[in-house]
């Protein structure tokens, strides 16, 4: 049985490196969430970043991967790679899913037509609150195989 | 992560300790749904002890307050820490919801 975490922490300097691998499960996403957070935490990053930015969008990324990226599927695990020193947290969400348009699935859902609806704020929040996303194709599945990987980077705050 | 469901001045009253997340909010919603289904019509979720909401548990709040309204009732919210206030302010959810400072004030509103 493929176990919860795998962990190295790691890095050279003052960067610290982690690597866990996680089962395809909704309910594995707060334990990484503070695991990442933490690491950010030794590195002095603001109150705000650790309490809201952080949280959330590592959050929707890991969200997005197990239900979009991995259809939910039990079968599959999703991987994360986290880099963190002193001027940012750079953290890669890789899963084995198909591949999707980052761009064309970001929608504005503060406007008065959508503000009311149940969905769609994900992709928007994890813009709004880390300094970069991007995706790339190529994630969990093994080289070669399909799968995104979504980074988030956050420069650290004071 | 726990809730807790307490009646005050015929205000259900739902206190959401952790995170309100996409593995929770199930949880949340079911239990609020229960009330309703009960009769109740004046609802105030609590965040005096909540840490951070993502994407799936603020639509889980949309939903609840349409089903509530729906039935002729309320949802209302208190207690949202500044960075709450702002996860409310960036998505504007701060104006489809009607939100108190304290628990007091959010029951006095009612």
């Amino acid at each position: 049985m493929m176990p919860a975490f795998q962990t190295n922490s790691a890095g050279g300097g003052d960067a610290r490196v982690l690597e866990l691998e996680i089962r395809n499960d909704v309910s594995e996403i707060e334990a990484v969430v503070d695991l990442v957070r933490r690491e950010c935490e030794a590195m002095r990053f603001a109150r705000t970043q650790l309490m809201l930015n952080l949280p959330v969008a590592l959050t929707e990324a890991l969200s997005n991967a197990i239900l979009r990226g991995n259809l939910d599927d039990p079968r599959k695990s999703v991987r994360v790679h986290a880099r963190v020193d002193s001027a940012a947290l750079v953290v890669d969400v890789m899963d084995e899913g198909e591949g999707f348009d980052l761009e064309a699935c970001l929608v504005d859902p503060t406007t008065p037509d959508r503000v009311n609806g149940e969905d769609g704020r994900g992709l928007f929040l994890m813009h709004k609150l880390m300094d970069r996303v991007e995706r790339f194709a190529g994630g969990a599945g093994g080289a070669g195989g399909a799968g995104n990987v979504v980074r988030l980077t956050l420069r650290r705050g004071s | 992560m726990s809730f807790t469901t307490k009646k005050q001045d015929g205000v259900v009253i739902m206190e959401i300790e952790g995170q309100l997340i996409v593995g929770n909010r199930q949880e949340l919603k079911q239990k609020l749904l229960e009330e309703l289904e009960k009769g109740g019509r004046k609802f105030l979720v609590d965040f005096a002890k909540t840490g951070y909401i993502d994407s799936s548990g603020l639509g889980v709040l949309v939903s609840l307050s349409k089903k509530i309204r729906e039935q002729g009732g309320d949802l209302r919210l208190a207690n949202l820490n500044d960075d709450l206030k702002t996860l409310f302010e960036l998505t504007k959810l701060d104006t489809l919801f009607q939100i108190a400072d304290t628990r007091e004030r959010a029951l006095a509103s009612f």
